[in-house]
C-alpha cells in the first residue's frame, strides 16, 4: 500500500512538472510567459500545465520531445479555435467536478446564443472569445480582485472593445456605454464604494450569453434587483401606455447606462422632470406628477427642517436621541414613498408621505421643546449667577465688617 | 418671656454641647501668609464631594442598573425628570472638578511640604482618598452604559490583567466574568454607590479629624521667617472668618458647576453595543490619560520584560512612593532642601504633557 501511495505521489509530481516554462520564461513576447505570471493562473494552481491547452509533453526536458506533434503539440492556438478548446474541458461536468464542483458547464452553450457567439459561428474573428475577457496565461478566478472578470473590473474589460470606436465601426453600435456607465449610480456603488452586488455590464446583459436586452425585457432585467419598483410599475397606467408606444420601461425615464441617482426633481413639471418628455402642461398626467412632486418635496423639506432643529438642539448639548431615532421613521417613509412613485398615483403616494409627515411633526415638536428648554436653562443660569454674585458681595461685605470691628 | 429661638437654643444646650463646639471652632486659628489661599483647595474638594453625594443620591431615585435599562434610565433622567439634566450634568462635571481639585490639593500640600511630622497620617489618608476618587471615576464611568464608557471600561479592565499571577483574577473580579456585561455594570454600581462611599466617608472623617487636631500646617519657609520675626505672625479665626471665606469659594464653585451644566450639558452618547467594534481613538477620562498614553508609548519589550507590565509596575511604585512620601522626607522641618518638590514638579510636568499628548493623539 505504501509503495502504491509513493508511486501515485511520484505520478502526481510528474504530471505537474511544466518544462515549457524553462524556456518560455526567458523568451521575449509574444512567446514569453514568466513563471510568476503563470503561477497566478487558476489552471496552474489546479495543477494543469501548458500542455493542457497547447498539447505536447510538459514533463519532457528535451524541447523536441516536449513540442512533438506526435505528442499532440498544437503550438499557438488560433483565436477562432479558443471557444471550442476551452469548451473541451468546461462542458465536461465529470472533469470539472474534480476541480470545482460548483462551476457551471454551460458557458459554451450560453456563448453560442450570445451576439459574440453568433458572430463567431459565422466566422467573425474580431468578436470576443473566452480569452478576450478572461485573459490567457494570467487567467485568474473571477473571485480574485485582480481578475479581468472580477465584478469591479468587468466594465473596463468590456470597454476594451466596446469603447473603441474604430474597432466597433463594422458593427454600427454606439461606443459611449462605458463613458455613460462611469457617470451612473451603479458605477458609483460598484467601483467607488466597492459594493459587489451593484450591477455591471454582465448583470443586465448576461456574461457568456451576452446580448442587448430587448425593449420588452428591460423591466424584467431591472426588476431582478428593483423588485418593488417593477411591481408598482406593472400596476401603473404607464405599463400599458409604454408598451403601446414601444417605450423600453424603466429606461424611458432613467436611461440605460448613465443611470443617475434619482432625485425628486425627476418627477413633476419642472425643468428636470422627465414626465414632461411625454406629458404636456395641464394634462391629467402632469397634474398627478406635480402633486406627487409636491408630496415628496414637502416630506423631504419637513425631514430636513426637523433634522436641522434637532441637530441645533444637540449641538447645544440637549438630549434628543429619542427624537433622532424617531426621525429615522420619517426617512424610511420618504424612502418608501420614492418607491411608491412608480405606481404613478398620487393618492397611493400620499399615504406614505402623510405617515412621514406625522413623524416629522412629532420630531419637530421635540426639537422645539428642546430649544425652549435650552433657553430656559440659560435664563435660569443667568438668574443663578446673579443670586450667587449677590451672595458673594454680601459675604465679602460681612467679612470686611466683621474684621473691621 | 424668652423668644422661641432662645427656648430652642436652651433646649438644645441642655442636650447637645453646642457651645463647646462653638468655642472649639472659635479657638481654632488659621495662619495667614502668602500661601494661605492654598488652604481653600481642601475645603473645595470636600464641597465637591458633598455635591457628588447629594446629586448621586438624587440620581439613584431614577437610575436602574442593568445592561437593558441603564442607558434608558439615564436618558429618562436627562429628558423626562424635572431638572434631571441639571442633576446629572452637575454630577458629571463635579466628578471631574473633584478629581482635578483633589490633585491640586495634593500638589499644594506637596509643594508646601505640609505632610511633614506630625501630619504623616493626614497625608496618607489624603492619598488613599485620591485613590478612592479615581475609583469613583472609574466605577461611575460605565454606569450610563454608552459606547464610550463601555469600551473605555473594557480597555481599563484589561490593563490590570497584565499583572503576573493576580492579573487575571483581578480582571474577572472587576468584570464579574470574561467580558463587560450587565454583571460588570451591577458590580461597578455596587462599588460606586455603596462600598466606595462608605470607605470614603470614613477616611474623610479621619482626614478632617486629623486636620482639626493638628491645625493648618505652615510652610517651612514661612515658619522660619516667623521665628526670626515673631511680630510678622498673623492668624484669623477658623470660625467665622475662614469658614465665611471658604463659603465664598464654594459659592464660586457652585456657580461654575451650574454654568458648566447649563452651557455644556454632559452628553449621553450612544447606547453601548457589545457586538459593535470599538470606535476609533477610544480614550479614558482625562485623569487616566497620562497613564494610558504612557502605556501606549512603552515598547512591547523593555529590559527583557513585557513593556505594559513594566509600566503598570512603575505606576504601582509611584503610587506606593506617594503614599509613603512623609516617611521618605526625613529632613528637619526648617531645612528647605527641595529635592521632593523638585521631583514633584517633574512628575506634574510629565502628567500634564502626557495628558495633553494623550488628548491630542489620534
Amino acid at each position: 500500500m505504501a509503495a502504491l501511495l509513493a508511486c501515485s505521489g511520484l505520478m502526481a509530481f510528474a504530471q505537474t512538472k511544466n518544462s515549457c516554462l524553462d524556456c518560455h520564461s526567458n523568451l521575449p513576447q509574444p512567446l514569453g510567459v514568466s513563471a510568476e505570471t503563470y503561477s497566478q493562473n487558476i489552471h496552474a494552481q489546479k495543477g494543469l500545465t501548458c500542455a493542457a491547452c497547447h498539447g505536447g509533453d510538459a514533463s519532457a526536458d528535451d524541447p523536441e520531445k516536449a513540442m512533438s506533434r506526435a505528442a499532440g503539440w498544437k503550438g499557438k492556438i488560433e483565436h477562432k479555435q479558443i471557444p471550442e478548446l476551452c469548451a473541451s474541458c468546461h462542458t465536461d461536468a465529470e472533469r470539472m467536478k474534480k476541480y470545482n464542483p460548483s462551476l457551471r458547464v454551460d458557458q459554451f452553450q450560453q456563448y453560442k446564443t450570445s451576439v459574440h457567439g453568433i458572430k463567431w459561428a459565422k466566422g467573425d474573428s474580431k468578436v470576443a472569445v473566452c480569452t478576450d475577457c478572461h485573459g490567457v496565461h494570467d487567467l485568474r478566478a473571477p473571485s480574485d480582485p485582480r481578475s479581468t472578470v472580477h465584478p469591479t473590473n468587468i466594465a473596463t474589460t468590456c470597454s476594451h472593445c466596446h469603447a473603441d470606436a474604430e474597432y466597433m465601426k463594422p458593427y454600427g453600435i454606439k461606443t459611449d456605454q462605458f463613458a455613460n456607465y462611469e457617470q451612473s449610480v451603479h458605477y458609483d456603488a460598484m467601483v467607488v464604494r466597492g459594493d459587489l452586488s451593484a450591477p455591471t455590464c454582465t448583470t443586465c446583459h448576461g456574461n457568456h450569453g451576452a446580448t442587448p436586452p430587448g425593449v420588452a425585457n428591460v423591466t424584467a432585467v431591472c426588476s431582478n434587483c428593483h423588485v418593488f419598483q417593477a411591481q408598482l410599475f406593472g400596476s401603473s397606467p404607464h405599463e400599458d401606455a409604454f408598451a403601446a408606444m414601444g417605450f423600453p420601461g424603466c429606461v424611458t425615464c432613467h436611461s440605460n447606462h448613465a443611470i443617475k441617482h434619482p432625485t425628486d426633481e425627476m418627477i413633476g413639471t419642472g425643468p428636470k422632470a422627465v414626465c414632461m418628455n411625454c406629458h404636456t402642461e395641464g394634462d391629467a398626467g402632469s397634474v398627478q406628477a406635480e402633486a406627487m412632486h409636491d408630496q415628496l418635496t414637502e416630506l423631504a423639506a419637513a425631514i430636513t427642517s426637523s433634522d436641522e432643529l434637532l441637530g441645533r438642539a444637540e449641538r447645544q448639548g440637549m438630549e434628543v436621541n429619542q427624537a433622532k431615532l424617531q426621525a429615522a421613521q420619517a426617512r424610511d417613509a420618504l424612502l418608501k414613498a420614492r418607491v411608491t412613485v412608480h405606481a404613478f398615483r398620487d393618492s397611493e403616494l400620499k399615504r406614505d408621505t402623510d405617515a412621514g409627515l406625522a413623524v416629522t411633526r412629532q420630531t419637530h415638536a421635540a426639537g422645539e421643546k428642546a430649544m425652549e428648554e435650552w433657553k430656559f436653562r440659560r435664563v435660569g443660569l443667568g438668574l443663578s449667577v446673579m443670586a450667587i454674585a449677590i451672595a458673594l458681595v454680601g459675604l465679602g461685605l460681612y467679612i470686611r465688617n466683621l474684621e473691621q470691628k | 418671656m424668652a423668644s422661641p429661638a432662645t427656648s430652642v437654643r436652651e433646649w438644645l444646650d441642655e442636650r447637645f454641647p453646642l457651645d463647646d463646639l462653638k468655642a472649639l471652632a472659635q479657638k481654632k486659628k488659621v495662619p495667614v501668609h502668602r500661601y494661605s489661599y492654598w488652604y481653600f483647595l481642601g475645603g473645595m474638594t470636600l464641597f465637591l464631594f458633598g455635591v457628588q453625594a447629594l446629586t448621586g443620591a438624587l440620581l439613584l431615585m431614577y437610575y436602574r442598573p442593568g445592561a437593558d435599562e441603564a442607558f434608558e434610565s439615564v436618558q429618562f433622567i436627562m429628558t423626562q425628570v424635572q431638572f434631571g439634566w441639571l442633576v446629572r450634568s452637575v454630577h458629571s462635571w463635579s466628578a471631574n472638578l473633584l478629581v482635578f481639585m483633589a490633585f491640586a490639593h495634593l500638589f499644594s500640600v506637596l509643594f508646601l511640604r505640609s505632610y511633614r511630622k506630625p501630619r504623616e497620617l493626614t497625608w496618607v489618608s489624603g492619598i488613599l482618598l485620591l485613590f478612592l476618587m479615581l475609583g469613583f471615576g472609574f466605577s461611575g464611568y460605565l454606569l450610563p452604559w454608552n459606547t464610550l464608557s463601555y469600551f473605555a471600561t473594557k480597555v481599563g479592565t484589561e490593563i490590570p490583567a497584565q499583572i503576573p499571577i493576580i492579573g487575571r483574577p483581578v480582571l474577572l473580579f472587576l468584570r464579574g466574568g470574561e467580558d463587560i456585561t450587565g454583571s460588570t455594570l451591577t458590580r461597578l454600581y455596587g462599588f460606586h454607590i455603596a462600598i466606595l462611599p462608605a470607605v470614603a466617608t470614613l477616611l474623610i472623617g479621619v482626614h478632617l479629624a486629623l486636620i482639626q487636631w493638628f491645625g493648618m500646617s505652615v510652610p517651612p519657609g514661612v515658619e522660619a521667617e516667623w521665628q526670626a520675626r515673631p511680630e510678622g505672625r498673623r492668624e484669623i479665626r477658623f470660625f467665622p472668618n475662614f469658614v465665611l471665606r471658604e463659603l465664598m469659594a464654594w459659592y464660586v464653585a457652585l456657580g461654575l458647576l451650574g454654568a458648566l451644566a447649563a452651557l455644556f450639558p454632559w452628553s449621553l452618547g450612544v447606547k453601548a453595543d457589545p457586538f459593535a467594534s470599538a470606535p476609533a481613538g477610544i480614550k479614558p477620562e482625562w485623569y487616566f490619560l497620562s497613564m494610558f498614553q504612557t502605556l501606549k508609548l512603552i515598547p512591547a519589550k523593555l529590559l527583557g520584560m513585557d513593556g505594559e507590565m513594566l509600566g503598570i509596575l512603575a505606576f504601582g511604585v509611584v503610587g506606593a512612593a506617594a503614599l509613603l512620601l512623609p516617611f521618605l522626607d526625613r529632613e528637619q522641618p526648617f531645612n528647605t532642601r527641595r529635592w521632593i518638590p523638585g521631583l514633584a514638579c517633574v512628575f506634574l510636568g510629565y502628567m500634564t504633557v502626557m495628558t495633553v499628548y494623550g488628548w491630542m493623539a489620534k
